[in-house]
């Protein structure tokens, strides 16, 4: 029998679009769900068939989506990517201990739980500049680069005085010498399908896409290729966007992420990012 | 295909849409979703705004 497979969304990117598409080419049957319409019995753990063999989870709310794949995976419903994963790469500090356990060279990093204690990493350990990250979300949203006390303290404050308990959880990078750019690879299992520099906009230092960073084709060496493979198999293989700078001291890899965006990618590569997707995700029916 | 935008009633334009595809008020700005009414008609309604867990 032939395999389905759905694609979950709560927003249908351009991203989305091309997996239905290059699903419908390859006359694979491919059910888009809004995970917004969806309501599930956690208790009732037979499987649900309109999910498919195997449920692509391509939610851009990152909690939406984690708890749909716990339950979808509890159901028997594999998903791409599987909730280790995507509990993994959706946590920066998780990430980075799994990255430095690894061996895989990646940026030096403190967490402290006190705004206090965040300001001693900063004025005896880490010094200027430094970033702190959050430990959840995306898109580089309140990152922030600290040149110096006067900004931390400002910074640390405000942090402070937000609800979630979570930008408690200070996360303190050193700040890497990087040109204006990084290099993000998108993975499909064990096979790079493309690679770019992201190179950040004019008005600001973060490279990502989302903040109008632009996209240029990256040749990558067979050494940092290798890296990349090893950083998408520690965190668990899937489907994944691997982040890497460049630094005086060789390469270092900052990030793995777990819904990858690949619009910059394929608006500059010749690769058929959606196409792999799609045969990625059959291949994992089949077994 | 011709909506209303539920934000400002203004009129929007597209070519073919699919659902859960956003678009945005050429009069007012408003992000709008596409969905399907219960007969299966396109609809637009307001887009969900972006919260602090949204990305990869």
């Amino acid at each position: 029998m032939a395999q389905t497979l759905s694609l979950l969304y709560d927003r249908v990117r351009v991203e989305e679009k091309e997996i239905i598409n290059a699903a419908q080419k390859k006359g694979v049957e491919l059910r888009p769900i809004d995970a917004k319409e969806l309501h599930l019995e956690i208790t009732d753990l037979n499987k649900d068939e309109i999910f498919g063999d195997v449920a692509l989870e391509r939610c851009v709310s990152h909690f939406r989506g984690l708890y749909l794949t716990a339950i979808l995976e509890n159901k028997g419903v594999a998903v791409i990517n599987p909730f280790s994963v995507a509990a993994l790469c959706g946590d920066k500090l998780l990430c980075s201990m799994k990255l430095a356990k690894a061996g895989i060279p990646t940026p030096k990093t403190i967490v402290a739980f006190t705004k206090e204690e965040a300001m001693k990493v900063l004025e005896e350990e880490m010094g200027y500049p430094a970033v702190i990250k959050p430990v959840f979300g995306s898109w580089g949203r309140l990152i922030a680069p600290l040149k110096d006390r006067e900004t931390a303290q400002a910074l640390l404050e405000d942090r402070e005085e937000m609800g979630n308990p979570l930008y408690q959880i200070y996360y303190i990078q050193e700040m890497v010498e990087r040109p204006p750019r990084d290099i993000r690879t998108v993975v499909v299992g064990d096979q790079i399908a493309a690679s770019i520099y992201r190179y950040s906009a004019p008005d600001d230092w973060r490279t990502n896409i989302a903040r109008g960073g632009k996209a240029e084709v990256c040749n990558l060496t067979e050494d940092l290729r290798e890296l990349i493979l090893k950083a998408a198999e520690v965190v668990g293989t899937g489907l994944l966007g691997v982040d890497a700078m460049e630094t005086k001291e060789g390469i270092v890899i900052h990030e793995v992420n777990s819904t990858v965006e690949f619009k910059g990618a394929m608006s500059v590569s010749e690769v058929d990012i959606p196409g792999m997707i799609i045969d990625y995700a059959l291949e994992k029916a089949r077994r | 295909m011709k909506f209303k935008c539920p934000e400002c009633d203004g009129e929007i334009e597209t070519k073919e849409v699919i659902e859960g595809e956003i678009l945005s008020c050429p009069d007012c700005g408003a992000e709008l979703e596409v969905s399907k009414d219960k007969k299966g008609n396109f609809e637009l309604k307001v887009a969900e705004s972006e919260g602090e867990d949204w990305g990869e």
